[in-house]
């Protein structure tokens, strides 16, 4: 293998785990033959693959935003309430939601960074002001609507020879995952992954370890807007479009290896981790499970998940782990 | 002004060049100011509304919403001392709600054994969650959050609605009263002395701080970090599921979503962190907490009686969490600073 094809270490189990689940859907279900089957599954992943990029540079530089899901429900709700079906409004609005959500991230990352609150208790404070506030401005219902132009994002797609339709999700998706993988390899991501490993360290290095950490969570409110453009479009408007997606996201990071503390995993690991629990709940589906088993798999998977991860690498690499144990104390003991 | 300039560096001074008063200013004592400060603005802003905040009907408003998050509370409390913390409590409460009511089935002759049942499920979910955190080395938040999502899943499997009859003796638990106080109440009281005394005065307790305030010193010092931790999980289980229990003798009825509707998961954790146990473990304890509780409790009722809609409580229940932990943080910052 070559340098440059050469992973972060830990993103191949759950690409392994990921390529056994699609070739496990096209057994299950005869929608899965064609690439359109595989692009439809994108296309519902896009949201939370989005998500998951921006809680990975959370988790990665040691904190937590539980804040995205409530934040995805602000910026659906907000959205249709001031296009209100009116067309003309979709690109300023469309700007007005990419601002909020760095806002609320600003304000996040300001909070932990000057104040020193742990992330954790932040943006569970995040979360309930954000319900608390939309609900009270919108008067208990969503109302309003959103414009065509601002669902084509996330519902429509263009032809293309041989793969069938193209959602334009995907294609955002796309771009945004490039732009991750780039910006990770830079000298900001690198630092960006040091912070969570060892902020001590960046800090007698001279790098702006709050500024950076704060950067994280601006990245994570952005990716919440993003995500909200699409699900509004996917889904239409709803007060519970972002209901428990912070769990989902977390788990989702986690199932990529990412560990929670900071300091380890791949930004395409945790984007895979997004992907692999969509592709097992559609699998869940075509079996026949029914929903409320669902959540009881999900638990399972991300326990086992992280079990696999802690215990059967310390059978084979003693060493590594004691230095990961030591270092993710540090990290606890800075929260 | 000169006041600010007769003292500029008062942010900086050293902890043992502060005015005494400030010292004696524990977290605890601060949640306790905090609570009394709270009840008087209370009182005086539903007084200009036109109504009566410490009326009967009042306290035992405040202290009835106390009873449940308190219970869980307590538990939290254990966890969170030893640096971990417990996300499934609220799904549980809903599971132990259901055990209750349906082994009861309205007949009084199964009281105890519900009752015994339902503490014996919710140790056994406390022992795996240990289980998995020490043994199989998972994140607590992960583990914690991946037993709520099997209870979860098993609830939304089996139940529709509330489910199982709760015999009318038994709902004496939930509605008796020693004057404006409910028996439930001193109960949920007692529970918390029994776990300050356990925490303060026996050697159990002086692991759990030993664990949280640095696992690796604690374990070379001969704790056995892994039971203490276990324990913990096991104790805050139990204590959800007598919440639960709880619960099911108000409602007269198990309901799968009990817990979780109210948030008890999250809203445990910010009533132990609004008392000054530090997330991250080793400091802290059960009377902050408990002010913590009626902080919070003693808010809903305000608004509630003012009218507020819920979505406003919510928000401000946000803003004080985030400025409290702040205003701790910050006294931790000078204390270090010296």
């Amino acid at each position: 293998m070559t340098r440059r094809l050469k992973l972060t270490e830990g993103t191949l189990p759950v690409l392994v785990v990921l390529a056994i689940l699609l070739v496990a859907l096209a057994f299950a279900g005869p929608a899965y033959s064609e690439p359109a089957g595989y692009l439809a599954l994108l296309k519902r992943a896009a949201p939370l693959m989005i998500l998951a990029i921006g809680q990975y540079f959370v988790i990665v530089s040691g904190g937590f935003d539980l804040s995205v899901g409530s934040l995805v429900t602000a910026e659906v709700v907000i959205a249709a309430r001031l296009i209100d079906g009116d067309e003309s409004a979709t690109a300023w609005v469309l700007l007005f939601m990419l601002g909020f959500g760095a806002l609320v991230g600003l304000v996040n990352g300001l909070i932990t960074t000057r104040l020193l609150v742990p992330s954790f208790i932040v943006t569970l404070g995040m979360l309930l002001v954000l319900d608390g506030a939309v609900f009270l401005w919108t008067g208990g219902a969503p109302r309003g609507a959103l414009s065509d132009a601002f669902r084509t994002v996330g519902r429509a797609g263009f032809e293309v020879p041989l793969l069938g339709q193209v959602p334009w999700s995907v294609v955002l998706l796309a771009v945004i995952v490039v732009a991750a993988v780039f910006f990770m390899r830079g000298g900001t991501g690198r630092t960006l992954v040091a912070v969570g490993d060892n902020e001590t360290a960046v800090r007698l290095g001279g790098g702006r370890v709050e500024r950076l950490r704060t950067l994280a969570f601006v990245l994570s409110g952005l990716s919440a807007a993003v995500a909200a453009v699409l699900l509004g479009g996917f889904a239409g408007v709803s007060a519970q479009v972002g209901d428990g997606l912070e769990f989902r996201v977390i788990t989702a990071v986690v199932l990529g290896g990412v560990v929670l503390g900071g300091g380890r995993g791949s930004v395409v690991a945790a984007m895979a981790g997004a992907l692999t629990l969509e592709s097992l709940f559609s699998l869940l589906n075509l079996l026949g499970v029914s929903g409320g088993l669902e959540s009881a798999v999900q638990g399972v998977i991300i326990i086992a998940a992280v079990a696999y991860a802690s215990v059967g690498s310390n059978l084979f690499r003693h060493k590594v782990v004691n230095q990961e144990k030591t270092h993710e104390k540090e990290t606890a003991a800075q929260q | 002004m000169t006041a600010i300039a007769d003292r500029p560096a008062a942010p900086q001074r050293p902890a043992h060049d502060r005015p005494k008063w400030t010292q004696k200013l524990t977290p605890v004592v601060s949640v306790y100011l905090a609570l009394v400060v709270l009840l008087i603005v209370g009182s005086v802003l539903v007084a200009v509304d036109g109504g009566t905040l410490l009326d009967q009907g009042g306290i035992l408003n405040i202290l009835t919403r106390s009873t449940t998050l308190g219970l869980v509370a307590i538990g939290q409390t254990l966890v969170i001392l030893t640096g971990k913390l417990d996300l499934s409590v609220a799904y549980l409460i809903g599971l132990c709600s259901l055990i209750a009511a349906e082994t009861m089935a309205g007949d009084p002759g199964n009281i105890v054994f519900a009752v015994v049942l339902t503490v014996a499920v919710a140790a056994v979910v406390g022992l795996v969650n240990g289980l998995v955190i020490t043994r199989l080395k998972v994140n607590a938040f992960i583990a914690t959050l991946g037993t709520a999502l099997i209870i979860r899943g098993y609830l939304e499997n089996g139940y529709e609605g509330p489910a199982g009859e709760v015999p009318r003796a038994f709902q004496h638990l939930g509605y008796d009263r020693i004057g404006p106080i409910p028996i439930s109440t001193l109960l949920m009281l007692a529970l918390a002395g029994l776990a300050w005394w356990y925490l303060g005065r026996t050697r159990g307790g002086y692991h759990i701080y030993a664990v949280g305030g640095d696992e690796d010193v604690a374990r070379l010092s001969g704790v056995r970090t892994q039971r203490t931790i276990v324990k913990a999980h096991v104790l805050c289980s139990i204590a959800a599921g007598l919440a639960g229990i709880f619960l099911a003798s108000r409602l007269g009825s198990g309901a799968p979503y009990v817990g979780t509707d109210a948030g008890y998961d999250l809203e445990s954790i910010a009533a132990v962190v609004l008392g000054g146990t530090l997330l991250a473990g080793g400091r802290g304890g059960v009377a902050g907490t408990i002010g913590g509780v009626f902080i919070l409790a003693t808010l809903d009722t305000i608004f509630d009686d003012l009218g507020v809609t819920p979505f406003f409580k919510d928000v401000v229940r946000g803003v004080v969490l985030i400025v409290a932990v702040a205003l701790y943080a910050r006294r931790q910052l000078s204390r270090r600073g010296k």
